[in-house]
């Protein structure tokens, strides 16, 4: 009997310790975005928006520069990074789908989402900002694609991979050649998939800081011109937050609740969008 | 009309092979230009004595990687430490304890963890972590460990907050939910049938875990922890905030250190001698053969845990 006893003992123990792993998981959640409401709350008004920065040592002003070379860096590499993400996606889920190859790329394109992307940074910076001889929004652009990529062509396999063949077959007894089958029957019944996809990807790509230290660096001015070196909001925060200056800490909490802020409601979106579509069926 | 399908198509498809084959041809010519630029540090320094040699100085123009490449170690070995047993006691709440109406909220909340950039991390540890490893959690260790001999060495040192153990700690938060996530779905995917028959012999809840579902699911649990090895490995800016920047080799746990991602984000643009630059490359090159070659592991271990099951 006592040593039934001992394997309860042991039993509760080991399953209280998981409940306490499983709330040490949220305490992070929770510590992690209190802190950074709480800090990034007070620092937020609207020269944060409207201004760009002051000089340093004074106070007022705000980060207009970096918010909008943020876009604009996102905006570009996006243009490059959807397309081919797409496209590639496409082609793993239609036209290749039983191809050796495919099952490669994909693979590829898995590790490829976890690799480091300071290594993506070094490499954008051998092949564009030395032989252009300057920092520029392209490159750092261009360094982001690079990262956008893999992610959305994976995810574009797997939602084009849900739709049911049927459909397809459906649409190729009507005699339609593949490309309309694919732009007018796959693509229309993954449409919210590939949507959400594509914000999340975009979304974890405009938050990466490291590709972009020695592509588009940073500029204390305000420019629309890509083929400079070009403000961010991720490079600014890391600056402003080694830097010596309370002003400076107080720029870089705002710029960080701004960004929180944006990524929960993105995902949270994206979760609400992919529980709608599929919970349909 | 026909001819112009036909065309159409083959456009189509031409597009969408290229894009993936432009997909990987990134991945070759990020390995090719790296090696190409690391050429001239690997000719000077050879490559067991550059991953050997700590000594790291740019006035004298003598570069060796073994300080960044024993913080990029040190730094992952403890995010393991932390977020191995977190990780797979939340897959473990998930799949076994946790009531069906929170289940996926709580899963949610931690993958809601994966979300957070890694900017966000840095912020967090040099402002919220560092003041509390440093003010409390630190000294407390300190006077657990330091009266005993074999663990001393680890713990000593002024508690600054900015050292291996914080940046770990941070590290370990940032992978937590990619070995939950994968350790959940193995766990799931055991047959009922063996852990039920267990259950028919007596087995307590633990036991069927410990003996059943762990030996079963043991191949992706371990294809989880390589992938989350190859991301602590290369980041970058949650560990730059609160590691230091310090090219010497410290065993003790509380000191200040580099990683090979950190010495990048730091040095990179201010490298001024093109052998400096060069052995930056290098630095740069064997992070990602590292990782690369982690990351193919753990791929290939993740599809042979699944393949199992299907």
């Amino acid at each position: 009997m006592d040593r039934v006893r001992k394997r309860k003992l042991i039993n509760k123990i080991a399953l209280g310790l998981s409940v306490f792993a499983a709330f040490l998981g949220l305490f992070w959640l929770v510590f992690i975005i209190v802190s950074v409401l709480s800090k990034g709350f007070s620092a937020i008004n609207w020269s944060l928006f409207f201004k760009d920065p002051a000089p340093p040592g004074f106070s007022g002003g705000g980060l207009r520069s970096a918010f909008v070379g943020q876009g604009i860096i996102t905006i570009v590499a996006s243009l490059i990074g959807i397309p081919i993400g797409i496209m590639g996606g496409t082609f793993l889920a239609e036209y290749g789908r039983n191809f050796k190859f495919s099952r490669l790329v994909s693979d590829i394109a898995d590790i490829m989402v976890s690799l480091p992307s300071i290594v993506v940074g070094t490499f954008v910076y051998s092949i564009m900002v030395r032989p252009m001889g300057h920092f520029s929004g392209y490159a750092g652009a261009f360094a982001l694609a690079i990262i956008m990529i893999p992610t959305i062509l994976r995810t574009t396999e797997e939602m084009l991979n849900l739709v049911p063949w049927e459909l397809r077959e459906a649409a190729f007894a009507l005699g339609a050649p593949y490309y309309k089958v694919i732009k007018d029957v796959v693509y229309r019944s993954a449409a919210a998939g590939l949507f959400t996809g594509v914000l999340l990807g975009v979304a974890r790509v405009a938050t990466e800081t490291a590709p972009l230290l020695f592509t588009s660096f940073n500029n204390p001015f305000f420019t629309v011109n890509p083929n400079q070196s070009m403000p961010s909001l991720t490079v600014t925060i890391y600056q402003y937050a080694m830097g010596p200056y309370e002003e400076w800490h107080r720029l870089a909490w705002a710029a960080s609740f701004v960004i929180v802020v944006t990524v929960l409601l993105l995902s949270i979106a994206g979760r609400f969008i992919i529980n709608r579509r599929f919970s349909k069926r | 009309m026909d001819r112009l399908y036909v065309f159409k198509d083959r456009l189509f498809l031409t597009l969408t092979v290229l894009a993936s084959i432009i997909t990987v041809s990134i991945v070759i010519a990020i390995f090719v230009v790296l090696l190409l630029a690391s050429l001239d540090a690997i000719k000077h320094f050879g490559v067991f004595h550059f991953i050997f040699s700590q000594t790291w100085s740019p006035h004298r123009h003598i570069f060796g990687g073994a300080s960044s490449i024993y913080g990029t170690v040190m730094t992952t070995i403890i995010a393991l430490f932390f977020a191995v047993p977190t990780s797979l006691g939340i897959a473990v709440f998930v799949t076994q304890i946790c009531p069906k109406s929170l289940k996926g909220i709580f899963s949610y909340s931690v993958e809601l963890l994966a979300t957070i950039p890694s900017i966000i991390y840095g912020m967090w540890g040099l402002f919220s972590l560092a003041p509390v490893m440093r003010n409390y959690i630190e000294p407390a260790l300190q006077r657990l460990f330091l009266p005993i001999p074999g663990l001393k060495v680890l713990f000593e040192g002024t508690p600054l907050g900015i050292d291996l153990l914080t940046s770990g700690l941070v590290l370990s938060i940032m992978i937590i939910p990619f070995i939950a996530s994968i350790a959940r779905d193995n766990f799931e995917l055991t047959p009922k049938e063996f852990s039920e028959s267990a259950y028919a012999m007596g087995a307590t809840k633990w036991e069927v875990i410990k003996d059943v579902i762990m030996p079963y699911s043991k191949v992706g649990l371990l294809g989880g922890i390589i992938i989350a090895t190859g991301r602590a490995l290369g980041e970058t800016m949650a560990v730059a905030f609160v590691l230091g920047n310090d090219h010497s080799i410290h065993l003790s746990l509380i000191e200040s250190s580099t990683t090979i991602a950190v010495t990048l984000a730091n040095e990179f643009t201010e490298a001024d001698s093109a052998l400096y630059v060069s052995s930056l490359f290098y630095l740069a090159f064997i992070l990602l053969f590292l990782s690369f070659f982690l990351l193919s592991v753990a791929k290939f271990l993740v599809k042979k845990g699944v393949k199992r099951h299907g």
